[in-house]
């Protein structure tokens, strides 16, 4: 297959093809192109989701205190500049919304898989590149929905991102599960629809089009991380789009699969045998898999970009696969810890503490494989290597405590209290963050060609560091107070006035660190086009991308597709002069490949 | 004029910035053409930044648990099975406490300890098959203790005996209130459905009228509780999703539409006892402390200052409900067998709450 691929493309790139305008930058099938098309919606999403975490913030630190920026951005949702009650659990939900799905995972997965899977294997593009660009704009299609449901009348979605019935099933319970719930059900049908479109293709990419030599086990870890995230979205995502559908039978049909025996605003509704715990099975048994979407890739982007700064190589490599296998298998059996007060049989809830608790044991690997990677390292203080750092220490920090959340017993105090915000913040949300910041860095010039600025980078990266500390450390704490999340104020419990101070810490913190994401911003943009002109292997890494020219081509490689001759890690190899050996380097005579 | 304000700063942002890189690009010049890749010297100045990025965090730390980590909620519970709980979280703690501080210092040490020189080679180390049983093994027996551990906690705190009599009381909610209903003298909740709720007749929680049990429960809006009994709560919703939350007993569970949820504990501490307890009192204290200073400011607008904070047990809404979802609470009293018994006494019964007409 892979041969057969390699002379067709290669016949394809004799033609010389005519491109338009739109050709090249709107519809293209070129993943290359497709990659930056979603890394640019997905930073322009996540400005959008992060400006909404800054208000509700300042809200929860300044209590309905008047703000001017309330009054410009919400309009009649702070009315005299008060932040709104239903406004508030709006941004919350939207907040999530966003960057679990629109900004971690297509702006993250769909970034670096369209852009490394081809470039890394040895393709020429992505098995369907007609599919490819169908998903970017299917995915495009769903962000403008999210987006416009922030503009109906009564409000957008408002009952958390895990939208439980009958909150969300119910026009009555509150403003946002009119039609800005429909608004946010289409957007994340088409949002699978693209993941799903998106993730078969790379699935196909990795096992047919690899080049020559190319084996499973001389595969790069970054796309070992991005083909069983594949894996794990098809299996998932279409239990969440049943979830969906099936919420809209209820909404707008009349069905009863979530709904059961409901009084609401003085009368009886006529729902009858549903069970919104169904629900609350079916969401999670994507949305647990869904936090290894977002966490796997950056997984395998850290692993490459440490290897390649510390110029050693990724220690325990069979281990780092059989890691990410078994989280991967594992993530498919631990959604009940999300439920273990649901109201489900208990038993269940011992069941998954039992299998929650195993998935520590490969996370634990990875983090020990991970240090020893660098150690004894020639290490390189690129910016990406720094978000690299960063990613291992806010994915210890973050991941111990889900010792805490995984145990059915102790689950009981602290759950949906800060405490779990403080958990999944770090541990997927920052950690896949600085994954993907990271990624951005390290391949910005393969990407445009140029290279960003290492100190606006430098400046970036420590006040983020500090500032993530800053915010979602200490919410551990409130959280072991008792303090429930998504409470619009806690001024009417004196109980918790002690921890005020706390939460004006915490959101000044995350004002600053908002603040400097500029820096990034204009780092990204003012770089495409002002950037120092890269060279061809700025990092001097060892991975098929740094063969091709710095100018984009169709084809990815003049010429010939390379070949491959020895595994991703070959940095400071014994017997060499230069301190790596790129893939396609023919084993010097008497050289041994690893046994790897 | 905001709108104009806020993009002047922007601009103003994006020159300073603009500014900076052009003084960074002259403390460049000479550097060839890869001049954005990291130096000996950015090595060295971000090894020393590791070093103190690791001092940041050991000293947020310590600064969380000495000046938030003692909260009185940590460690006094007021049920049976609290201690138990309470006992597995300090285990779990300090179990994490010293594997961030160790693996965080590795981690951070490392990265500063072999930053990069020109000239230097890295070790090629690719494999330890003993390591990784190591680190593979470690996790496996300390996971194993907390699981096995856990999994008894989680055990005996869910499994209802039903031969301790339990008092039986019924935790209903609905948008945005708390209701109790207390099953009477036969200690049997009447059957109940929102389908029979006929609020002219007062029939708020939907009893079935002709259930003999039913006729002599009690619905109320204060949840009392007799101390050291058992008591078995049966939580309804009306309307969504509702989680009853009772944080000073270590206890939650979810209302469910359409469904009943259960859970049970012991109270061992009554409300009276738990005022004069060393820690609460401080709690109480500096609560008191902090509203009165905000109280100063309150008044000085011209508003009316905060009443006094006296410690109560709490029950709060922990699901996301709807627009008032941060205000859904209920007073819980713990009180002597003979307090509580005179206090259910006054409450009307079912059947004689209802309205006739």
């Amino acid at each position: 297959m892979s041969a057969h691929a390699d002379t067709h493309a290669h016949e394809d790139h004799g033609h010389h093809h005519k491109e338009t305008f739109v050709t090249k930058y709107i519809f293209s099938t070129d993943h290359k192109m497709i990659s930056k098309q979603y890394l640019i919606t997905g930073t322009i999403m996540g400005v959008i989701g992060i400006m909404m975490s800054l208000m509700f913030r300042m809200q929860i630190a300044w209590p309905e205190e008047p703000n001017v920026l309330f009054e410009a951005l919400l309009g009649k949702w702070a009315p005299e500049g008060v932040m709104d009650a239903d406004i508030y659990l709006a941004l919350v939900t939207i907040h999530g919304t966003i960057m679990v799905f629109f900004v971690l995972t297509a702006g993250l997965s769909g970034t670096f898989s369209n852009l490394l899977i081809p470039l890394q294997i040895g393709a020429r593009d992505m098995a369907s590149g007609f599919l490819n660009m169908v998903s970017y704009w299917l995915f495009f299609l769903s962000s403008i929905v999210m987006i416009s449901s922030l503009f109906v009348e009564a409000g957008p979605a408002a009952a958390g991102w895990t939208i439980y019935p009958p909150l969300s099933a119910l026009p009555m319970a509150q403003g946002g599960s009119g039609m800005g719930m429909t608004l946010w059900l289409v957007s994340m049908a088409l949002f699978i629809a693209s993941s799903l479109l998106g993730s078969l293709n790379y699935v196909v990419t990795v096992l047919n089009l690899r080049t020559k030599g190319m084996s499973m086990t001389r595969l790069p870890l970054t796309i070992w991380a991005f083909f069983v995230t594949a894996i794990i979205g098809i299996v998932s995502f279409p239990v969440l789009l049943s979830a969906a559908l099936l919420l809209i039978m209820d909404r707008s049909f009349g069905t009863s699969f979530f709904l059961s025996d409901i009084f609401i605003q003085g009368e009886v509704l006529h729902y009858q045998g549903g069970s919104p715990v169904l629900f609350e099975h079916l969401f999670w048994f994507l949305g647990h898999p869904e936090v290894y979407i977002v966490i796997l890739p950056a997984m395998g982007l850290v692993s490459e970009i440490m290897a390649a700064n510390s110029r050693k190589p990724i220690f325990g490599y069979r281990a780092m696969i059989a890691s990410i296998l078994a989280i991967a298998f594992l993530s498919t059996i631990v959604w009940g810890h999300h439920m273990f007060i649901s109201g489900m049989n208990p038993f269940l809830g011992s069941v998954f503490t039992f299998t929650t608790l195993l998935i520590a044991i490969p996370s634990a690997v990875k983090a020990f494989n991970w240090i020893t990677t660098i150690w004894k390292g020639n290490i390189q203080m690129n910016t990406a290597m720094l978000f690299s750092i960063g990613f291992v220490s806010t994915f210890i920090t973050g991941g111990l405590t889900g010792i805490i959340l995984g145990d059915s017993a102790l689950d009981i105090n602290v759950h949906d209290t800060y405490f779990v915000i403080a958990h999944f913040h770090l541990v997927m949300g920052i950690s896949a963050l600085y994954g993907m910041f990271a990624g951005v860095y390290h391949w910005y010039p393969k990407m445009f060609g140029r290279m960003m600025n290492k100190n606006l980078g430098y400046i970036h990266f420590w006040v983020t560091a500090v500032c993530a500390y800053g915010v979602f450390f200490p919410m551990h704490f409130i959280g072991m107070a008792g303090l429930p999340r998504r409470y619009y104020t806690n001024s009417n419990f004196p109980l918790f006035d002690d921890l005020a101070d706390v939460n004006k810490v915490i959101t000044i913190f995350a004002l600053v660190g908002g603040a400097f994401q500029i820096v990034f911003l204009y780092n990204f943009f003012v770089s495409m086009f002002f950037g120092k002109k890269a060279t061809q292997n700025p990092w001097r890494s060892t991975t098929l991308e740094w063969t091709t020219p710095v100018e984009h081509i169709h084809g990815n490689w003049p010429g010939e597709l390379p070949t491959v001759h020895r595994w991703a890690y070959d940095y400071s190899k014994p017997g060499h002069d230069v301190d790596f050996v790129p893939q396609n380097v023919p084993l010097k005579e008497g050289e041994e490949e690893l046994q790897h | 004029m905001t709108a104009l304000l806020t993009i002047l700063v922007l601009v103003f942002i994006l020159i300073a910035i603009w500014q900076m890189v052009k003084i960074f690009d002259l403390s460049q010049v000479g550097l060839g053409e890869n001049n954005q890749v990291a130096t000996d010297k950015d090595n060295n100045l971000n090894g020393y930044l590791m070093m103190g990025f690791l001092a940041f965090i050991y000293i947020i730390t310590i600064v969380c648990v000495v000046k938030w980590g003692d909260l009185p909620l940590l460690s006094n519970s007021a049920s049976e099975h609290g201690p138990g709980i309470d006992n597995l979280m300090i285990i779990s703690l300090v179990i994490i406490f010293i594997v961030q501080t160790l693996t965080q210092f590795l981690l951070h040490y490392f990265a500063f300890k072999y930053k990069g020189e020109k000239g230097k080679k890295a070790l090629f180390y690719a494999d330890n098959n003993t390591l990784e049983a190591i680190w593979t093994i470690i996790p496996v027996i300390t996971l194993a203790g907390l699981i096995i551990y856990g999994l008894f906690t989680w055990t005996s705190i869910m499994n209802i005996n039903e031969e301790d009599d339990p008092i039986v009381i019924e935790l209903y909610a609905q948008q945005f209130n708390w209701k109790a209903r207390y099953a009477g003298n036969d200690n049997t909740l009447g059957d109940a459905n929102v389908r029979l709720i006929n609020i002219d007749k007062a029939n708020i929680l939907g009893l079935d009228e002709s259930d003999p049990n039913g006729q002599d429960d009690v619905i109320t809006s204060e949840l009392h509780l007799p101390v050291g009994k058992p008591i078995l709560f049966k939580m309804r919703s009306q309307d969504v999703l509702h989680s009853a939350y009772m944080p000073h007993f270590r206890a939650q569970m979810n209302c469910v539409p359409g469904m009943i949820t259960q859970f049970s504990f012991t109270p061992t501490v009554t409300t009276a006892e738990m005022r004069q307890n060393p820690d609460i009192v401080d709690k109480v204290a500096n609560i008191n402390k902090i509203r009165q200073e905000n109280s100063k400011a309150l008044v000085a607008e011209g508003g009316e200052a905060l009443d006094p904070y006296e410690f109560d047990y709490l029950l709060l809404c922990n699901k996301i409900c709807g627009k008032s979802h941060y205000n859904m609470q209920m007073k819980i009293i713990v009180e002597s067998q003979e307090d509580y018994e005179a206090w259910l006494k006054e409450q009307k019964t079912f059947k004689n709450s209802l309205v006739t007409n």
